[in-house]
């Protein structure tokens, strides 16, 4: 019977001790909770950080990165991750910590950093294959029999979600009326024929696989997939109305307090608005919230009407309407 | 503690047992009781109103329709596969063995993005298919294509060592006795192997059920055709609702244990009627 109870502990000890021990950290460390598209834009800006942190306070600091769908690294946070800062797809995804997380953010933590906690933007334009052979121009030419459009499941990805209230966004304003902008986006997504589970996915199903005439993309992946795959088999094609998406950032108040980070992660997010920064931001096709640096760089980014999510009423009451069960996107799909 | 085991010339059970009871708590049964415990937070009719939506039970068609279908499809030719390499001897038959076991190896993300190459309109499959009308990627057909792929080793793997063990002169006896070949196949080898088929089938059949990462790409994920259920679930977590997503993953566990332990018995069955 000894034996017995000594077993059962020697296991629980064995749980128990084995992640204390991996955590061991000497240096100041902040761990950056993203989205998937940013793999590149971080991996220059830590090194730029690093180096402006070591200038200012002597001080190293080690920047480790996690990358992922914006939802699931929000529920991530929610669950336990021990994020100092989170630089999300959507603000609805930071709120959601904010809501969930325990005390993880303030309610109003969108209005701690200039520009809606946001410091770049971007917005969907269309990729077409090279020489735009069935004459795609706008939001009208998607819902033609025929032709084939490619975009994630706006349910489960952050992308999505900004190419479906885009061409929501146009409808009403085209035509007017919620109405006719179901039936509008309705038309649009019963010429997807894949429903893929993230921007990257669909990205690769339109580039490698060669499915689909259009793919609806952030305009920094339409860029880098413009100027990747093989030169100039892709052309992008901007619509006449798009969203402006707000990626937010966020010191995640509560972590960084507990690992004593929060001078750090708050420069961290700070310096991302300070022009060498604004500067690599915009050589990666996101659009700068700097108005001398997105001067600078005006002729990069096609002029296009930006709705912002506040005109279609924020992202609380959207989610609700559109992509919840029963909302329209379900009742596209509805027998 | 005593009259609970057999007497054995090495010690150690109160210890060995103390361990697995540790382990199985930690790993299986306290994730699956924080799973019924999620659920119970809503009402009867509330779980049974988001487990019975049309969209749901699509998925659930989906999935048990494409598992089932693949599993027997393994059962069928994992049964030859093993029968060549446990019977006959070929240049190549160790490369052979070891493919088998690639299914297994691979990361699933993997195997389902080189399904999908390969089964697309524009794949090297695929496109032979295309014009015939024939769309394998983004249906059905592809799902359960993907889980065909990952199922084989689990029948392969289970009866090998069941007929490389039978000896073969039962058939030699069947045949001298005047067997036809079908009649030694059908009622000396088969009642052998059928335990042990049985057994493979509900592993691949189970595996099936739960699978994301190979099936996601090749699924093409329309809602209503080609979603399956581990897709809903993962839809339900992204709206933040976790009681609609473990309420669905509660059924699935109800359901598989049901499919698990009728396959049990049946084994059981089969075994019995053999013996007798």
């Amino acid at each position: 019977m000894n034996r017995f109870i000594a077993g059962l502990t020697a296991a629980i000890l064995l749980f128990v001790s084995l992640p204390a021990a991996l955590c061991a950290a000497e240096s100041i460390q902040l761990l950056n909770v993203s989205y998937d598209p940013t793999r590149e834009l971080y991996e220059k800006y830590n090194a730029l950080f690093a180096k402006y942190w070591q200038d200012k306070t002597g001080q190293q600091v080690m920047v480790r990165m996690s990358h992922g769908g914006s939802g699931k690294q929000a529920r991530s946070v929610i669950e336990g991750l021990q994020a100092d800062v989170v630089t999300l797809a959507l603000a609805y995804d930071v709120d959601a910590i904010a809501e969930k997380g325990r005390k993880l953010l303030p309610p109003d933590w969108q209005q701690k950093l200039p520009n809606n906690s946001a410091p770049y933007t971007s917005t969907i334009v269309f990729l077409v294959r090279k020489g735009n052979p069935k004459q795609i121009r706008d939001w009208d030419d998607l819902v033609h029999p025929g032709v084939q459009v490619i975009t994630p499941n706006p349910k489960i990805s952050g992308a999505a979600r900004w190419s479906f209230l885009a061409a929501w966004g146009y409808a009403l304003k085209k035509n007017g009326g919620e109405d006719s902008a179901q039936q509008f986006v309705a038309q649009l997504y019963h010429n997807v024929p894949v429903l893929d589970s993230g921007a990257r996915a669909s990205t690769t199903t339109f580039v490698q696989r060669g499915i689909g005439d259009v793919l609806l993309a952030w305009e920094n992946e339409a860029y880098l997939a413009a100027s990747e795959f093989g030169d100039g088999q892709f052309d992008i094609v901007t619509p006449s109305i798009s969203m402006l998406a707000e990626p937010s950032v966020a010191v995640v108040e509560k972590n960084a307090a507990r690992h004593a980070t929060q001078d750090a992660a708050r420069a961290y997010l700070e310096q991302l608005y300070s022009e060498d920064a604004q500067e690599l931001i915009a050589s990666l096709y996101y659009r700068p919230s700097d108005s001398k640096v997105a001067k600078k760089y005006a002729s990069k980014f096609a002029s296009i009407k930006l709705l912002r999510i506040d005109d279609l009423g924020g992202w609380q009451a959207v989610q609700k309407k559109h992509f919840d069960d029963g909302g329209t996107f379900d009742q596209i799909y509805a027998p | 503690m005593r009259n609970l085991k057999e007497p054995s010339v090495l010690p150690g059970f109160g210890i060995t047992l103390g361990i697995t009871l540790a382990y199985l708590s930690l790993i299986v049964l306290i994730p699956l009781s924080g799973l019924f415990m999620t659920t119970a937070q809503v009402s009867f009719e509330e779980f049974w109103k988001t487990v019975t939506s049309p969209r749901v039970m699509n998925a659930y068609r989906v999935t048990f329709g494409a598992s089932f279908l693949a599993a027997f499809i393994n059962v069928f030719f994992g049964l030859i596969v093993t029968w060549v390499l446990v019977r006959y001897k070929f240049y190549g038959k160790r490369i052979m063995d070891a493919m088998v076991d690639l299914p297994f190896a691979l990361p699933t993300a993997v195997a389902g993005i080189a399904l999908t190459v390969l089964y697309s309109p524009r794949g090297w499959i695929g496109r032979y298919f295309e014009p015939l009308g024939i769309k394998i990627a983004f249906t059905p057909i592809g799902i359960t294509i993907a889980l065909v792929f990952i199922g084989l080793p689990f029948v392969v793997r289970t009866v090998q060592p069941v007929l490389e063990d039978m000896n073969r002169e039962y058939e030699e006896a069947a045949v001298s006795l005047g067997a036809t070949r079908w009649q030694t196949f059908y009622r000396v080898i088969l009642p052998e192997l059928t335990p042990a088929l049985m057994t493979g089938f509900a592993m691949a059949l189970a595996r099936a059920l739960g699978e994301y990462g190979s099936v996601i790409f090749i699924a093409g994920n329309m809602p209503g055709v080609s979603e399956i259920v581990p897709l809903i679930i993962i839809t339900k977590l992204e709206q933040y609702d976790y009681t609609g997503a473990t309420s669905i993953a509660v059924v699935m566990l109800l359901a598989s244990f049901l499919m698990l332990f009728a396959i049990n018995l049946l084994q059981t069955w089969s075994r019995r009627r053999r013996d007798e």
